[in-house]
């Protein structure tokens, strides 16, 4: 009898001992489970999540302060993949944070444009160019429509436009079906 | 010729319809008025056009030179004036318009000079790629790849050199034609492809329901006294000609899942790429004109005709007594693997192997529920589940039908042929894949967001450390210089 208590108390203690040694030496800096949130998330940087950025979601989410269904510009896709990830049901987007609308593209009118640099400091990824009374124009390619300097230009000369479509980013669409063609 | 042939799993046997299309010699198809040049008729990248609106250009001249590695340069199909640049209806199954040089011909087929290389022999392999990579040559079985890059080793052996005759899709017809009426030119071009890959053995696989053009082959073969092309007919069922069934049947060897057929010692070339890179060479012609069969219940006189590239589908199918207006439904390709052009005034582009006309679109039965039956794997000659693609694809479960090797099926359309559904089950493929590759192009640009936004939020954080440094400074500064003063009446 004392025997085994003896012998389980030593086993724990040195269980005890390799553990901590291994909470030390391995300690993983950071929490992954952000990073692969972060990973899914669009990189919009458009705040409609309520959050100031795609990051600060995926923190809320792994915090489970926020829902996974709060980010319109992820779509369905985005949502699906999420709830993968963490394991949950997929649920629909919730309307209160938007729509899923087609992939848009801000465009400054030119002459318009007064160079007020508000749109500049607006811009979450640094895709407008200009400076103080100067003209601003965006760089389409890094634009991610998330229409965030669309408010703050006081002449309204910025406008969302969807991104066109050429041959090379057309694709295949899903075909159409009948209804009950699925069981 | 009794030699040991293997068989590839699934396929199907279709009615040919190849006679049509067979009866009447080749002819070459008028000089159209204008020439539509697209500058994307490859994959790869679109090549950069160099000659002005205005510019007079001569026939082989080059008007768009290849943009990077995987490109390849476009040629005008004749002598005559540049009259305009711009987005033109191409052929593509979107319907879209893209960039393309228009040439307005002046009936003189007038050449450029020319560079033939008679005595290929004695050229460096890298020399003949680089002849044939400017003579804007891509594959012209239908996928149109650079072929340059296919004659390249690459450092790795090629033992087997196979020229793919084999032309499995039904009414397409023109490599037959060409293996009839051009064998020598065929024979002369793979000789010149075995010299740049330094292939020990070379095979023309050829379906069997092309005898002319296998004895054409084999007698060319004799008159020149060329040794080691063997000629071997391989049965008739579809898709042989597609490149792995074609290897496989052959030389039983497989090409494995997301690999190459030179990763196991084998380069597949079409045969009329082989006459290509004949002209080419030899000739120094380029690539500006090729076979194309004018076929289909909607055309009167089914041929095959010699076609400069650019020139409008609508002017071959009234040279085949067919009127384009009363033509509903034209098919670039086959039946089975061909996509409809949107309109008969978009031009023959370098891949562009068969024209099918009908007045109507066929009747599409509406797709009905699948019951498993299992019809579609028996008939898929890659050895897919098409029934998991197909549901996975239905629910969205894009990396589910990946782990099917969605990415091994080759659109043969074999399985929506047997469905008893209905189903447009290669239509559900090309929309995964599609997606697959538009999320891994988001995926690229939301890493790129994603570091452009954390380099802004880096700079903000060290803008603000600055300037709150800069204002410490100024109040120690401030402090220092009232401090004296504050001492000063003591």
């Amino acid at each position: 009898m004392l025997s085994a208590i003896l012998a389980f108390t030593a086993l724990a203690a040195a269980f005890g001992l390799i553990l901590g040694f291994a909470a030390v030496r391995f300690k993983v800096e950071g929490d992954p489970l952000v990073d692969k949130i972060d990973a899914l998330l669009p990189q919009t940087q458009c705040g409609q999540c309520t959050y100031p950025g795609c990051r600060p979601y995926a923190e809320a989410i792994a915090k489970g302060e926020a829902d996974i269904n709060q980010c319109p510009p992820g779509g369905e896709a985005g949502i699906i993949a999420l709830a993968d990830l963490l394991g949950r049901d997929p649920k629909p987007l919730n309307a209160r944070h938007g729509a899923v609308k087609p992939k848009m593209v801000a465009v400054i009118d030119e002459p318009l444009c007064i160079g007020c640099t508000l749109c500049i400091q607006a811009c979450p990824v640094d895709a407008i160019l200009g400076a103080a009374k100067q003209m601003h124009t965006v760089i389409e390619q890094e634009c991610t429509g998330c229409e965030l300097c669309v408010a703050p230009c006081p002449v309204d000369c910025i406008r969302m436009a969807p991104v066109q479509q050429d041959i090379r980013s057309w694709k295949w669409q899903a075909p159409l079906e009948a209804a009950g063609s699925h069981a | 010729m009794n030699a040991k042939l293997w068989r590839f799993p699934g396929g199907l046997h279709l009615s040919g319809h190849k006679t049509e299309s067979t009866r009447l010699p080749t002819q070459r198809a008028r000089l159209p008025k204008r020439l539509t040049l697209p500058l994307h008729q490859h994959i790869g990248a679109e090549a950069k056009p160099v000659v002005a609106v205005g510019e007079r250009v001569l026939k082989g001249q080059v008007i768009a030179r290849a943009e990077g590695y995987v490109s390849a340069p476009v040629h005008a199909s004749s002598s005559g004036t540049v009259i305009a640049a711009g987005d033109f209806p191409v052929p593509h199954p979107s319907g879209l318009s893209a960039p393309c040089i228009v040439i307005e011909t002046d009936g003189a087929e007038q050449w450029c000079e020319r560079h033939p290389t008679p005595d290929y022999t004695a050229q460096d392999p890298s020399h003949l790629r680089n002849l044939i990579r400017e003579a804007g040559i891509v594959g012209l079985g239908g996928a149109g790849f650079p072929s340059f890059i296919k004659l390249n080793p690459l450092g790795k052996t090629v033992d087997t050199l196979i020229l793919n005759a084999a032309e499995c899709e039904p009414y397409i017809t023109c490599d037959d034609m060409l293996m009839r009426e051009r064998a020598a030119e065929i024979i002369h071009g793979i000789r010149i492809m075995r010299h740049a890959l330094h292939a020990a053995h070379c095979i023309i696989g050829i379906e069997d329901n092309k005898p002319e053009a296998y004895a054409a082959l084999v007698r060319a073969l004799r008159e020149l006294r060329i040794d080691g092309i063997q000629v071997i007919q391989v049965p008739t069922r579809y898709p042989a000609g597609g490149e792995k069934q074609l290897i496989h049947v052959l030389t039983g060897r497989e090409v494995p899942s997301n690999g190459l057929p030179v990763h196991i010692g084998i380069v597949c070339h079409n045969v009329a790429t082989a006459a290509a890179v004949h002209r080419a060479v030899q000739l120094g012609e380029p690539l500006i004109s090729r076979y194309v069969t004018i076929t289909g219940p909607g055309v009167p006189e089914p041929r095959n005709l010699e076609v400069l590239l650019g020139t409008p589908m609508a002017e071959l199918l009234q040279q085949c007594g067919a009127d384009p207006s009363s033509i509903g439904h034209l098919v670039m390709g086959g039946p089975m693997m061909g996509f409809s052009v949107h309109t008969s005034s978009a031009p023959v582009v370098k891949t562009t192997n068969c024209l099918l006309a009908a007045e109507h679109a066929p009747a599409v039965q509406a797709a009905m529920p699948c019951i498993r039956c299992g019809a579609c794997a028996e008939a898929c000659p890659a050895n897919l589940l098409p029934q998991q693609l197909y549901w996975h694809a239905h629910a969205k479960e894009f990396d589910k039908a990946q782990n099917y090797n969605l990415f091994d099926c080759i659109e043969c359309g074999c399985c929506a042929a047997v469905c008893p559904s209905h189903i447009p089950l290669v239509q559900y493929y090309r929309y995964a894949k599609g997606e697959i590759w538009t999320r891994e192009r988001e995926k690229q640009k939301a890493d790129v967001a994603r570091a452009r936004h954390e380099f802004r939020l880096a700079r903000l954080a060290q803008e603000k450390a600055e300037r709150e440094a800069r204002h410490a400074q100024k109040k120690a500064e401030l402090a220092g210089k009232n401090a004296p003063r504050e001492t000063a009446p003591h």
